[in-house]
């Protein structure tokens, strides 16, 4: 629905935003806020599917894409996981509840869910704030179990502090019958009786069978040595499946700047199977 | 077939512009470039190439989106106006008729970008033949034919007369709303005339082009199943070095087409949010939050031409996003060009 001020005569150019109200922040590490955001008329923005992003934008300051935190089966809102690392993520992590930005999308492919992935024994393995796009997969899983195999879960991230949705991942999703979590930091940290380790070399220890299809997401440098992990353990290319990530300005594969080869990351990804990586130039 | 004497040339502009905006290779500053003819704009049909191309006409250099507002905490979002006034670009050579498609496929491709439909379905493009194609021309490597371009309407300066021959819908209508000035053949014999007038004109063209220094490369190794050997090639490292990275390039071609969306803060009246065209070759393109994926001015260098010559054409049919217009070829300061990196990775130099 068009929220802006023509009352419906022009055609919306997929560059038009909508106004969303952000409903609900969330601290979660001490660069990382959650914000929840609806439109005007407090419904959720559009439909997405897990892996899909958007670009939220405050005018004046800047707009940018952003994964789609929330499960495609929340019906009532969208959610952002944010780290805060330059001029807009700043100014959004300045926001308060009942502010207004904007947001237009969905953009991109989607992990899939509804195909590929179904029936399979799932590993996800996450690395910092890559845990926002698998959360939407995660939540999506789990929300419709019945669909899945069993879901091992391995996060990790710098230190106890940096881990972005412990609540949730302490009573909603260690609490799950045949799911498994296994979080990780970098270094020994006081308060913290877990696994210290980062997040390929735990994942060597943990010996999964290969019988799984795993979905990564993290920093770059995690992604490079978990892949090389998965490979000396067995798993075949085709079994795995990351996101990439590159500026990106329109969202629909036109401007030009997340172009590698003859893939526009924002529409033909940000999902990949990692076949289909290995066939792109190494710019990424 | 139409045509009229040169010297009505300012009687047909006044007939066109009396309903239309009309877009003319306009004389200003010593530079001939694409604006909007009034009577009091000097035309200027003479140069074979304006600096930059009519490429302005569709997808501007810069152009608002919408603008927004934020009173008393609540943001309100003003698209701006879809084109919406018929136009017509005059003159336009062959090569940047080709590049017209060379766009379309990326903007009218879906989601298609309603700014650049709504100045296409407006537009009708009136092409001029190219009487004396240039050695910085090759457009025959690209299908591009100088002298007839598959505009809406061609047309042909032979002599002291133009000749003018409709091709569209819109070719039509345009035509028929200038029978004041056009002439239509009178009679079998005078219309068979024009019709060799024109085909002697064609042929002396395409006789010309296909003595062009640059008119035969051999593009068979632009090909998709070879991008990672043309990526890997060690040949890019010598041949970016000359680049100063001024991105001139970029914005003399018809074809490139990557833009950047940004805000002008304009106070009291809110924000502008506008696009505009950006550079491949500019270190910012690809620059985030956590890093550059592309650091050095080879890998761009090596962007903009696997882009033009192997990705582009891997997405649209073999179509390359280049139509030899030559422009890069007169502009590069450090005189690097597309033709020059054809050669050097086709394997001919």
């Amino acid at each position: 629905m068009c929220e802006c001020s023509c009352g419906g005569k022009t055609k919306t150019d997929t560059l038009i935003p909508m106004v969303g109200v952000i409903t609900d922040i969330r601290t979660e590490t001490p660069d990382v806020k959650t914000f929840r955001v609806v439109g005007r008329g407090g419904k959720k923005l559009f439909e997405h599917m897990p892996g899909q992003c958007a670009m939220v934008s405050v005018p004046g300051v800047g707009e940018a894409m952003f994964s789609i935190t929330s499960s495609p089966t929340n019906t009532e809102y969208q959610e952002f996981s944010i780290k805060r690392c330059g001029t807009l993520t700043d100014y959004l992590h300045g926001m308060t509840v009942g502010e207004e930005l904007t947001v237009r999308g969905p953009y991109g492919n989607a992990f899939p869910v509804e195909t590929a992935l179904k029936g399979q024994n799932l590993l996800f393995i996450a690395g910092g704030i890559g845990l926002a796009p698998l959360r939407s997969v995660i939540n999506y899983v789990l929300d419709k179990r019945e669909n899945y195999g069993t879901v091992d879960i391995l996060y990790g991230s710098r230190s106890m502090d940096d881990l972005v949705q412990l609540k949730e991942i302490q009573e909603v999703w260690m609490k799950t019958p045949g799911v498994n979590v296994y979080l990780t930091i970098d270094r020994e940290q006081e308060g913290w009786d877990g696994h210290v380790g980062f997040v390929p070399s735990y994942l060597k220890e943990l010996e999964f069978a290969t019988d799984k299809t795993v979905l990564v997401c993290g920093p770059p440098i995690m992604i490079k040595f978990v892949l090389a992990a998965l490979g000396e353990m067995g798993f075949e290319k085709t079994q795995v499946y990351t996101t990439l990530e590159l500026r990106m300005k329109c969202g629909v594969g036109k401007c030009g700047r997340c172009n590698i080869g003859s893939k526009y990351v924002c529409k033909d990804g940000p999902v990949f199977r990692c076949d289909e990586i290995d066939e792109l130039p190494p710019e990424y | 077939m139409y045509q009229m004497k040169k010297d009505r040339l300012t009687e047909l502009f006044q007939a066109i512009s009396g309903t239309k905006d009309l877009f003319l290779p306009l004389r200003k500053c010593d530079q001939t470039n694409y604006g909007l003819w009034t009577p009091e704009e000097v035309f200027d049909l003479e140069t074979l190439k304006t600096v930059k191309s009519a490429k302005d006409c569709f997808f501007p250099q810069s152009e608002v989106l919408y603008r927004c507002k934020t009173e008393d905490g609540k943001i309100s979002i003003d698209p701006q106006k879809l084109c919406d006034r018929p136009f017509v670009v005059f003159g336009m050579r062959a090569c940047d008729v080709k590049a017209v498609e060379v766009l379309d496929r990326v903007f009218l491709s879906e989601p298609v970008d309603t700014f650049y439909a709504a100045r296409r379905e407006h537009g009708t493009i009136v092409s001029l033949a190219c009487h004396e194609p240039e050695e910085t021309c090759f457009c025959r490597n690209f299908g591009v034919d100088a002298a007839a371009s598959g505009a809406d309407v061609e047309t042909w300066i032979i002599g002291d007369s133009l000749y003018w021959k409709p091709l569209t819908e819109k070719g039509e209508a345009l035509t028929e709303s200038l029978q004041a000035v056009l002439e239509a053949a009178d009679g079998e014999a005078s219309a068979c005339e024009a019709e060799e007038t024109v085909a002697r004109e064609q042929e002396a063209i395409r006789g010309v082009i296909e003595k062009l220094p640059f008119s035969h490369l051999d593009l068979s190794r632009f090909q998709p199943e070879n991008t990672m050997e043309l990526f890997d090639s060690p040949l890019w490292e010598e041949l970016y070095k000359p680049c100063l990275a001024c991105g001139t390039c970029t914005f003399v071609c018809p074809t490139c087409q990557c833009y950047d969306i940004r805000d002008f803060d304009s106070g009291k009246n809110g924000v502008q949010r506008y696009r505009c065209w950006d550079s491949c070759m500019y270190s910012d393109f690809t620059m985030m939050a956590h890093g550059n994926l592309r650091t050095s001015q080879m890998q761009r260098f090596r962007q903009r031409f696997m882009h033009k010559l192997v990705y582009y054409p891997a997405n649209n049919d073999g179509l390359y996003s280049c139509v030899g217009c030559g422009r890069c070829v007169s502009k590069c300061p450090a005189s690097l060009n597309i033709v020059k990196v054809i050669k050097k990775l086709g394997g001919e130099a």
